[in-house]
């Protein structure tokens, strides 16, 4: 098992110090052995299913915040029950082209009524954080060599939105009609 | 037709500082090749053979007099003085320099055209067909709802990343003239029995590598639910296609593995999470957008115009392209005019800044200031007064506008290919070149009536080769270029994916091969049947013996040893 290292983040539109170290599965390490480090940890969804009431435990005994980290391919449904134990949701992006996260966030936000922080993170960047945001993602660990300052300014870079998303859930007709 | 307000200009706008601002972080070194690929991709510029290549939408298909004149303009300043119209409407620039992008971004906005999602792995320009509107045989309108998809599908933040890139296309008529079977999702506009406008959803057509038909998912959406079920469909499809390969992301191979009506489920489950929420249209919101595409101002005409039915008589050439390029009106007294961007000497679809201008003029004269493009690769004038026909004819043979061959061989379909494309195997505009010159008299190819032939430089199939009656596919044998023949393709109500008639030909052999299956057909054909109705008839074989009926290049190499 290893920790990515953990950086500054945005965070609300700003730049932040961030505690969360995400926990992977080493291949072939079953999601039961992975051994948890001290501090707030990002868990696998697999780590999550195995190790649920350690989890729990720990965020009782020692007041340590619950999270969790899910893959392109997780189903979302799979959390739905426990939503709100966490206090942050990531969703991992392997590559920017992999668009399934995107889905992710909005099931996430829209269909299983998560408010807590949900963070996007992997190979992102400045060019995909206006449509991250609109998704419903409030929290961003960018992607190696990437400028997180620069990235502040492309929450700005439309106006408006025509569709209806998670940080707007009315669609620009309803408004402009009115 | 559709103006901005302004949201839209505000929204384009923005888009064009943001490539604005992503061209010049890649070009100083900022932004890598890989992640400027998708960026660029999204607003419509390719890398190929000579350099960029920008496409540009023609959002369903409509031009105003004002968006030509900038599209020959902007052809002028910052390409060559052409353009290529493509079978999705589009208008491609082969000769545009990266750094001037922005610029000629800047420019369209003020026309209030875009490349935006013109190419990429995202929602497409939405195309239909070329007469909405004025085709008689229109059940609705299909503009407003293209228009509307438009707007949900520009910048939608969720499926910017899809699979695959995914198109669409609504047709409004009861003769199919979008192809709607071959999009990844295929809309039939149809009334029920309140008389209230609906859709018959296909989902799952498309071309390339493995050409599938769509396969309706379901009978008939009501209006107001457009948006909500067909983001419900692209979840799934961004969620559940493939990503592994990328010949097997369309939403085609999803839909064939999962089955129509399992795919057809799994939308209406997640529909069904979003149905009647926010996102349903309203009817303040339709009538709004249908609003401006409102009937012109028709004159009260007769159905026949005098001086036009004596020049009928007298001018045989004149009489001829109104035969073929001349279609009905559902208004007494006007027609419908294709303007042809077919001729020998001349790549399908291309059409230089001149030519724009005079269909410019001629539309503004002539038209009520609009043209639309067809996925034919033509121009058309829908609203020409009948007795306007012989000036309109003269003027536009004189811009090299008025072959008369609209429908027959001529009027082929043909994908840049390896002269211009960066993934072709192999040229079509060599074989288009072959074929035209082959079959340009005109008697010849009157006679032979109409005969829908589509290249396509490589299995992509952007010259939709597979829905030709006859079809070439460009394909290559160890650098070479060879070429594929299918038979018995259908576009419209009856699609159907055309069959490979057997081995490759070698770029000199095609022409032959063509002409002797034409030739099959001029022996056996009953009365006017016309050639596909033939194929149909008679079957491949008869087709295929002729057309192999001769020596190999092989065989010929030896006799000549
Ligand atoms: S069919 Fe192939 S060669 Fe032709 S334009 Fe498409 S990708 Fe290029």
């Amino acid at each position: 098992m290893h920790k990515l290292q953990t950086r500054q983040i945005i965070k609300q539109r700003r730049l932040q110090d961030d505690a969360w170290k995400v926990v992977t599965l080493v291949d072939g390490e079953a999601p039961f052995d992975v051994c948890l480090p001290v501090g707030p940890l990002l868990v696998p969804l697999a780590v999550w299913k195995a190790k649920k009431a350690c989890l729990i435990h720990r965020e009782y005994e020692h007041g340590t915040p619950l999270g969790i980290w899910l893959a392109p391919e997780d189903n979302p449904a799979e959390i739905a029950a426990d939503i709100d134990d966490f206090t942050v949701i990531a969703v991992h992006f392997p590559k920017a082209a992999d668009g399934r996260g995107y889905s992710t966030a909005r099931l996430l936000r829209q269909r299983y009524g998560y408010d807590g922080e949900l963070r996007a993170f992997g190979d992102i960047g400045r060019d995909q954080i206006f449509y991250l945001n609109r998704v419903g993602f409030d929290s961003f660990l960018l992607g190696e060599g990437r400028s997180a300052e620069d990235a502040l300014n492309a929450f700005d870079d439309f106006p408006d939105s025509y569709q209806a998303a998670a940080d707007q859930v009315i669609p620009l007709f309803r408004r402009r009609a009115a | 037709m559709y103006r901005y307000d302004h949201y839209d200009h505000a929204l384009v706008q923005a888009r064009v500082d943001q490539f604005r601002d992503q061209t010049r972080r890649h070009l100083a070194g900022e932004l890598s090749v890989d992640e400027f690929r998708p960026l660029r991709l999204q607003n419509g510029l390719y890398i190929q053979r000579h350099g960029p290549m920008l496409r540009i939408a023609v959002p369903y298909g409509l031009l105003s007099v004002a968006q030509l004149r900038k599209l020959a303009d902007v052809t002028r300043r910052y390409d060559r003085g052409s353009g290529h119209f493509t079978t999705r409407q589009n208008l491609q620039l082969n000769w545009v320099e990266l750094p001037r992008v922005p610029d000629i971004l800047a420019e369209l906005a003020q026309a209030e055209l875009h490349a935006i999602q013109t190419s990429g792995n995202c929602i497409r320009n939405v195309t239909t067909d070329h007469f909405a509107g004025v085709a008689a045989d229109e059940i609705a309108d299909p503009r407003p709802w293209a228009e509307i998809l438009r707007q949900w599908s520009s910048f939608h933040p969720e499926f910017a990343h899809l699979p695959r890139k995914f198109k669409i296309a609504i047709s409004g008529a009861t003769q199919d003239r979008a192809a709607i079977q071959v999009h990844d999702l295929g809309l039939q506009l149809l009334l029920d029995e309140a008389g209230e406008p609906g859709f018959r959803v296909y989902a799952g057509g498309g071309l390339g590598r493995t050409p599938l038909l769509g396969q309706v998912v379901r009978e008939f959406l009501p209006w107001q639910h457009l948006l909500t079920y067909t983001e419900a469909l692209l979840r799934v499809f961004n969620r559940f296609g493939r990503r592994d390969n990328a010949y097997k992301a369309r939403l085609k191979i999803l839909v064939k593995a999962l089955g129509a009506a399992e795919f057809g489920r799994q939308v209406e489950d997640e529909w069904l999470h979003m149905k009647d929420g926010p996102a349903t249209l309203t009817d303040a919101e339709v009538a709004r957008v249908a609003a401006q595409f409102a009937a012109p101002d028709y004159e009260n005409l007769a159905d026949e115009d005098l001086c036009h039915l004596a020049h009928l008589r007298e001018d045989k050439p004149f009489a001829r392209w109104v035969e073929r390029n001349v279609q009905a009106h559902k208004v007494a007294g006007y027609a419908a005019v294709t303007l042809s961007l077919k001729k020998p000497g001349a790549a399908p679809g291309d059409a230089s800044s001149e030519q724009m201008e005079v269909a410019a003029d001629l539309a503004a004269r002539y038209s009520f200031g609009e043209l639309r493009v067809s996925h034919e690769q033509n121009l058309i004038l829908a609203d020409v007064p009948k007795r306007e026909l012989y000036t309109v004819w003269h003027r536009a043979k004189s811009a090299g506008l008025a072959s008369p061959t609209v429908g027959l061989l001529q009027d082929l379909i043909a994908c840049p290919g390896a002269d211009f494309c960066g993934l072709a195997s192999a040229r079509s505009l060599n074989v288009a070149a072959a074929i035209q010159e082959r079959f340009e008299d005109l008697d010849y190819q009157h006679d032979i009536g109409e005969l829908e032939l589509n290249i396509s430089g490589c299995i992509n199939s952007c010259g939709h080769h597979h829905l030709g009656g006859i079809g070439i596919l460009g394909v290559d044998k160890n650098g070479e270029e060879w070429y594929q023949l299918t038979l018995g393709g259908r576009q419209g109500n009856t699609a159907r994916i055309g069959e490979v008639i057997g081995r490759a030909f070698a770029a000199a052999e095609v022409t032959d091969a063509v002409e002797r299956l034409i030739g099959v057909y001029l022996a056996t054909r009953h009365g006017d049947e016309a050639f596909i109705d033939c194929v149909d008839r008679i079957g491949l074989d008869a087709f295929r013996s002729a057309a192999y009926d001769y020596p190999t290049q092989t065989e010929r190499k030896t006799v000549n040893a």
